[in-house]
């Protein structure tokens, strides 16, 4: 059995890096980000990567540390709010963005790591994103169609894994993170613990260890994006 | 007196239904959740993966992987369950959500909705909106009736990139409560002390 645990972040990317390849990443906001080995990439200077991220990070933390050093080719994302240098990459004709509405971008993820390459729906509509896609009509409405995606590569978190890369999502950090999972020719997943063999709950897995090529433990910041308290 | 935030977010939680499952947009919408009926049991949606959503935490409380739509720090219910955003999609494009509640820049009077992007102004993204009102069985927005310059924003059609088309069933605004009806909107509730003649006067789209 092919050995899946990995001391650090850096040599987990070892060898599945290179420049202009393709990234799904989990996360949503700062929530469930991959941050091990996002940091680990600016550290590799691989360039010109396509991410599919719901969002692009804020200026410091998340996918914005690549975006600072300009590694960024491409976004598809559905929300890039939040970030001033992605405004001025993205103005400025430096960095492409395709918008995708978060629910199509959640099941092209879905879609593509289970082989659908396409499917019909009915978001977007009448509206930009359907433009120059095929339309069609099912019992008097009309849907669009729109691709699944496979990435090159696909960065996820998770809570705890095991050492077959069985992993298990903590709360709404669950996210994106099982579809990115699913989509990547090679996925690699941090987590906050890795545990041994069978200690997981085999009915409580919600990514199996066969989408998981490789995994490493990781030190988490958990950055809160938007704190906000209730008054007592 | 036209409403105020707070009185269109009461206003809108009269259009809560017991047993409902809801998703409430970024904005006045939120305000929606301190007016649920009394005694009316109401399940929130929040489309990142998570139905059951609480109020905000306490100090104690906080946790860096319980957030909502518009990334706010919350808290777990008894009910709480947590998926992926494809599931998540799922229960809205599905149509398993009762009604979504969400802002507006403009409305037409067909029921065209734009609220996700200023051409020539900063460009953030669409984010759940255009799967919301796609797929969500009833979707009612809550907008100022005019702009800052007195301008309709209840329209014959929307100048602004839509969201989706014909999907707004019912507009609260700051002067009344108006259905989006075969050949315009349809008076259904003014704001105390607002006329109809104050409504028309405001308002672009066709009254019917």
């Amino acid at each position: 059995m092919a050995k899946k645990v990995y001391e650090s972040a850096a040599s987990a990317l070892e060898g599945v890096l290179s420049n202009g390849m393709s990234i799904a990443a989990g996360g949503f906001g700062l929530c469930g980000i991959p941050e091990n080995l996002l940091e680990a990439i600016k550290q590799a200077a691989t360039k010109d990567l396509t991410f599919y991220s719901n969002n692009a990070g804020v200026d410091d933390f998340g996918i914005g540390i690549l975006l600072q050093t300009k590694q960024v080719k491409k976004m598809v994302s559905s929300y890039v709010g939040e970030n001033a240098e992605f405004m001025r990459q993205y103005l400025s004709g430096e960095l492409e963005l395709e918008f995708n509405p978060q629910g199509t971008l959640a099941e092209r993820l879905r879609a593509g790591g289970a082989g659908i390459p396409g499917f019909y729906t009915k978001t977007g509509v009448g509206t930009v994103i359907a433009e120059g896609k095929e339309h069609k009509d099912f019992d008097g409405e009309t849907y669009i169609l729109e691709k699944g995606i496979r990435a090159d590569l696909a960065i996820v978190k998770a809570w705890k894994g095991d050492e077959q890369g069985n992993l298990i999502y903590r709360k709404t950090a669950r996210n994106f993170n099982p579809l990115c999972a699913t989509s990547g020719k090679v996925t690699i997943a941090e987590v906050e613990e890795i545990v041994p063999t069978g200690s997981l709950d085999p009915d409580l897995i919600h990514t199996p260890g066969i989408f998981v090529q490789r995994i490493v433990q990781g030190q988490h910041e958990k950055r809160i994006e938007q704190r906000t308290l209730r008054v007592a | 007196m036209p409403w105020d935030r707070n009185q269109m977010a009461e206003r809108a939680g009269k259009e809560l239904q017991d047993g409902f499952y809801v998703n409430l947009g970024i904005g006045i919408p939120t305000l929606v959740s301190n007016y649920i009926p009394e005694g009316m049991d109401v399940t929130l949606q929040s489309e990142n993966g998570m139905l059951g959503m609480g109020p905000f935490p306490t100090e104690a409380e906080l946790d860096a992987d319980v957030i909502n739509a518009g990334k706010q720090t919350i808290t777990e219910l008894d009910r709480t369950s947590y998926f992926s955003s494809a599931d998540s999609f799922g229960m809205i494009r599905g149509g398993h959500i009762n009604l979504a509640i969400l802002g507006a820049m403009e409305v037409a009077e067909n029921g065209d909705l734009a609220n996700w992007m200023i051409p020539g102004k900063l460009v953030k993204g669409m984010g759940g909106a255009m799967d919301l009102v796609a797929g969500v069985e009833r979707v009612v927005v809550i907008m100022d009736h005019t702009s800052k310059h007195g301008d309709s924003k209840l329209l014959k059609s929307c100048t602004l990139p839509l969201t989706g088309t014909a999907v707004v069933d019912r507009i609260i605004t700051n002067l009344g409560v108006f259905d989006v009806v075969d050949g315009g909107l349809k008076i259904v509730e003014l704001a105390p002390e607002v006329t109809e003649q104050d409504v028309r006067a405001a308002t672009e789209a066709a009254l019917v």
